[in-house]
């Protein structure tokens, strides 16, 4: 069967977008040739710099003929209903079949050849490329990545012929810019297509460039007895970059080996795209770099790696300048300078944000078992690295840097460790934090994030997620579960409005509504530290029990609670910050926690309807919440489980068919006077499983409690087999239905079954 | 490196105007107003506009007043020159020109590596923007090439090919020097050798320190609004063609733009003001290229897409 050569040749194609666009290609091409009818036994596509490939194998010559039934309008419908009909299948009123009162058209598609279809595809996915960033050029007004400059079409060794905005189609393309022969060549199929950018130094599949890359790079390091350093990214960016990507070892002068291995890596990674390389004895990083060029020089590769040996000293002596200037300001002094950053407009700068990161990890720390003063610290210098030159001119050292610059001051070492890892995890392969310092402030640090984005209503919707709100979240998760640690999410939340208390400034007083919970900062004579102390407690509580709002006023220091003004009118002054109420958005972040917790979940592999189960408890402690999911899981595994849960459902079922006659009895089942054994036995197993339930609970032992539970199972059987709940006699009936309540109450303690599906 | 006795400063710039002159662009000479960029030369940001095909090239002296250094920054500098080249409309093998343009100034493109590495160019101050490349030999950026799609928020048609090559930069390479102070600037074998530093470093110390401690920011300030009101006034004149006053008003848009990066060098840009001095730059600069674009008698797209006229 025919095979379908296209190659789209343009000028160099960002490397970053390559991949994607090879994607594209091939998925366009499929919807494109299914709609037609036309289905491909294969189809593979390339991308690479200069380049996109699509070879499609086993497509018939000619499209077979196609038959189509479409449904028309009603027998009777006005006649534009039927003249549109008919306009659009191309029918007269004559050919039109009735069925059940509706005209139907029987369209009979000729089948066209193969070419005519292909021709119509690539000019329309010309156009239509989904190309994240295109542009003109010259004086045609078709878009591409930049300037395509020819296309080649070959259907079983046949030119497919068309031309778009001026690009014919062809059977000839070229090889490499510098390493080729310069002449245009003929290609008839895929094979001879790719023999032939071989023979021109092109490598056609990126798989093989990369390939090419890391042998080359391995038997380079390998002749000096060296180890490089692996970096996949790195590798599908350069890969990008080069036809014929040729590794080249070059020298870095060993001074700078004093400067932090992360900085050197960086340099080379952003700046200049080399690999770092590694002395495998001590494990450092050895004074070389490896560089991957698109040509195998005549020299090999003298010039080159002696020109890139010369534009790294020039980047490392900048980065050294950096490194020098940097630490001739402590950390605590740069603080100053984050007063005039702006973090968000509606969230003050980045100085109040530390302020908030102090109190917060101040609240936090004894959560996690951390040095409350260490945590502080930590908290106060975790952000100061972000006004250093380093960090200006590398961003994604941030944290680490800022642990270097501490360690400089002679910073205790648990406080920079802190500093450099707060930021973590920063993504799903990236550990959490496991130290109880850094855990404070990388919680804080998140918090901070979450909570503040949500009080001002900026959440994340659908794909949009601008401030990472998710992967904060996530790092929440992360850090809670890993270390068991205890922390609410309410009151963590209520932690961070405590933490406002930083949005006094020295000269202006401070108003707060709770209804508008609005920052309003008026004139003050008095230093404010000192105000605020006294009223701060007051103010907090009246911010989280969401009272009206709280007024200073600056007539009387001594602080007038104003509660008497309608809620929502905001007194006069300047509104500086304005937060939603606490409570809203403590449900709010928790619902946004669960989530994420249910994902978390999902992902190994627990049922979702588990989880539901036990958030509808209303738990906010998501350790114990984990627990309880698992333990849940594990006790519907076991057969006491699965049988204890039908009788539940019977139960919970009855109750609720037996309260729509009336209100149920109260109070516990006593055992009656000549019950049958079935029911005096239940008697006996609730009055045992209540006490161990609860006592189980108490102590957060939730295997224990399904195991408490499952003692039940057998009475419960028993119960509904041989006992009838609807006794005649109403004292009968009424214990009966008290003893289903209590076996319904035990387990709900446990988990909403009615929630559990399967 | 080069094999052969590498260029001088000034012979890179004779051979560069010696290639682009042999392919059809006229030579100019540096625009007399103090710009930060040679795109921002009338020869660029206002030619790129309109329906006229157009080729030029000239050096550009480029002021950067927050980059001085004293001098004493082996590759930073407050007045530096760059190599501008545009050709409107790009030619079909504009790469191969530029290419070109580097095997005559001696780079052997078969012995050093030459790659075209994303960057999409953008300059807010005028409201610009292009998609090309930053050009690396042996891993350093030696050309910025851009095909111009906008200006002064308009469509550029058609499209404009920009090149920017940084010769201080590009003669450091192809000499083999680590400071710019150490270029030969002509024939070190010559007669009366000078190198870059004889010739510029005193001009980097006295700037910088005008720069950064000299200028009165209030006049500055005031500086900035003259020129920004001679804007509007000049465009809402006629020539003796009935054509806009364009040329001049462009100018003054230059002068308060270079008037706004000395306030900058000079600490006087608050965050928050900065936005908006870059935004009034940028509406003046738009002014200028819709009168200019009336003059030209559109901007060469088909009418349906013609700015207004």
């Amino acid at each position: 069967m025919p095979q379908l050569l296209i190659e789209l040749f343009s000028e160099e194609i960002p490397a970053r977008m390559q991949a994607q666009a090879a994607r594209d290609f091939e998925r366009l091409a499929r919807e494109h040739l299914a709609s037609e009818g036309l289905i491909p036994e294969a189809v593979k596509s390339f991308g690479g710099p200069r380049r996109l490939t699509l070879v499609a194998e086993g497509l018939p010559a000619t499209q077979g003929d196609r038959h189509e039934d479409r449904k028309g309008p009603r027998v009777g419908s006005p006649d534009q209903a039927m003249e549109g009909f008919l306009r659009s299948t191309g029918l007269t009123r004559e050919q039109l079949v009735e069925k059940d009162g509706v005209w139907f058209a029987h369209i009979h598609r000729q089948g066209r050849p193969t070419p005519e279809i292909i021709a119509e595809m690539v000019e329309k996915i010309v156009r239509d490329f989904p190309w994240p960033k295109s542009m003109t050029w010259g004086r045609g007004t078709l878009r591409w990545v930049r300037p395509l400059k020819r296309i080649v079409c070959v259907f079983d060794g046949e030119v497919v012929p068309f031309s778009v905005d001026g690009v014919e189609s062809g059977n000839v393309t070229e090889g490499h810019r510098f390493m080729g022969s310069g002449q245009p060549f003929k290609v008839r199929d895929f094979d001879e297509y790719a023999e032939k950018l071989a023979k021109h130094f092109v490598i056609l599949d990126p798989e093989e460039r990369k390939d090419r890359i890391l042998d080359g790079a391995k038997t380079l390091c390998f002749a000096r007895n060296l180890d490089l350093v692996d970096d996949e990214g790195l590798l599908d960016e350069v890969a990008g970059l080069a036809e014929w990507p040729t590794p080249v070892l070059g020298d870095m002068e060993p001074a700078f080996l004093d400067l932090p291995p992360e900085v050197i890596r960086t340099s080379m990674r952003t700046h200049q795209k080399y690999f770092a390389v590694r002395d495998p004895a001590p494990g450092k990083l050895a004074p070389h770099f490896l560089t991957v060029a698109n040509i195998e020089a005549a020299d090999g590769g003298k010039v080159i790696a002696a020109g890139n040996a010369k534009v790294l000293s020039a980047r490392l002596s900048d980065a050294r300048f950096f490194w020098d200037e940097d630490r001739k300001t402590s950390l605590e002094d740069r603080l100053e300078k984050l007063k005039g950053v702006t973090f968000h407009a509606k969230l003050g700068s980045l100085y109040e944000r530390v302020e908030r990161l102090e109190l917060l990890s101040k609240a936090i720390a004894p959560r996690v078992g951390a040095d409350v003063a260490k945590a502080v610290l930590a908290a106060r210098l975790a952000k100061a690295d972000l006004g250093t030159g380093m960090v200006g001119e590398f961003p994604e050292l941030q944290g680490l840097m800022g642990g270097y610059y501490a360690r400089e001051e002679k910073i205790s070492g648990v406080v920079a460790d802190a500093i450099r890892d707060h930021y973590r995890p920063v993504g799903a392969n990236d550990e959490a934090p496991d130290t109880p310092v850094t855990m404070a402030v990388a919680l804080a640090e998140k918090l901070d994030t979450l909570t503040a984005f949500f009080a001002i209503n900026e959440k994340p919707t659908g794909s949009r997620d601008p401030y990472a709100l998710r992967r904060a979240a996530l790092g929440v998760i992360r850090i809670l579960l890993g270390s068991e640690a205890r922390a609410p999410v309410r009151e963590l939340v209520g932690d961070w409005y405590r933490s406002l208390r930083c949005f006094v400034d020295p000269g202006r007083a401070l108003y707060v509504s709770t209804k508008r919970t609005t920052g309003y900062l008026g004139p003050l004579s008095r230093s404010p530290s000192e105000v605020f102390e006294t009223y701060v407690e007051e103010f907090e509580d009246a911010l989280l029990e969401g009272k009206p709002y709280v007024v200073v006023t600056e007539e009387d220091f001594d602080i007038r609670f104003d509660r008497s003004a309608a809620a929502g009118d905001a007194p006069e002054g300047e509104v500086i910050y304005e937060f939603r109420p606490y409570g809203v958005v403590a449900d709010e972040v928790m619902a946004f926690f669960a989530d994420r917790l249910k994902v978390v979940l999902r992902d190994q592999g627990k049922r979702h309807d588990l989880v539901d189960a036990v958030f509808a408890l209303g738990d906010d402690d998501l350790v114990r919440i984990v627990a309880r999911v698992e333990a849940l899981d594990g006790f519907l595994k076991t057969e006491d489980g699965k049988n204890l849960l039908a009788g539940e459902k019977r139960a919970r079922q009855l109750l609720q068919a037996e309260e729509k006659k009336g209100p149920l009895p109260a109070g516990p089942a006593v055992g009656m006077a000549g019950a049958s054994p079935e029911e005096t036995a239940l008697v006996g197993a609730i009055s045992l499983a209540e006490p161990a339930v609860a006592r189980a609970l108490h102590n957060e032992d939730f295997a224990g409690a399904m195991r408490a539970l499952s003692g039940l199972r057998g009475p419960v059987d028993a119960f509904f087999e041989k006992v009838l709940v609807n006794s005649e006699v109403a004292a009968e009936r009424e214990n009966r239905l008290r003893l289903l309540a209590q076996v319904r109450d035990a387990m709900g303690r446990v988990a909403d079954f009615s929630l559990v599906t399967g | 490196m080069p094999t052969d006795k590498p260029l001088s400063f000034q012979g890179l710039i004779l051979k560069l105007h010696d290639y682009w002159s042999r392919q059809g662009c006229v030579i100019l000479q540096p625009h007399d107003v103090e710009v930060g960029a040679g795109t921002l030369h009338p020869a660029t940001v206002l030619r790129a506009l309109g329906p006229k095909s157009w080729r030029a090239a000239y050096v550009q002296p480029s002021r950067r007043p927050g980059d001085g250094r004293y001098g004493e920054n082996p590759n930073r500098l407050q007045h530096y020159y760059q190599y501008q080249v545009i050709l409107k409309p790009n030619p079909d093998n504009l790469q191969e020109l530029y290419l070109g343009s580097l095997e005559a100034i001696g780079l052997n493109t078969r012995l050093h590596d030459i790659r075209f590495v994303e960057d999409d160019w953008e300059n807010p101050t005028v409201g610009a923007w292009g998609l090309g490349w930053e050009v690396w030999c042996d891993g350093m950026e030696v050309s910025q090439y851009t095909y111009m799609q906008q200006v002064g928020g308009l469509d550029v048609f058609p499209v404009a090919g920009e090149l920017t090559y940084g010769l201080e930069r590009l003669a450091m390479y192809i000499q083999g020097v680590d400071n710019f102070a150490d270029l030969a600037f002509n024939d070190p074998d010559g007669p009366e050798p000078k190198t870059y530093g004889d010739v510029f470093l005193e001009n980097e110390r006295q700037h910088s320190e005008a720069n950064f401690h000299g200028y009165d920011v209030e006049t500055l300030k005031r500086q900035f609004e003259d020129m920004e009101i001679q804007v509007p006034r000049l465009l809402g004149m006629t020539g003796p063609q009935g054509q806009a006053i364009v040329l001049p008003a462009y100018d003054h848009v230059l002068k308060a733009s270079h008037l706004f990066n000395l306030m900058d060098a000079r600490g006087a840009i608050a965050v928050a003001e900065r936005q908006s001095y870059i935004g009034r730059i940028r509406d003046l600069t738009k002014m200028c290229a819709l009168a200019w674009v009336k003059n030209e008698g559109g901007n060469g797209l088909p009418d349906a897409e013609q700015v207004a006229k």
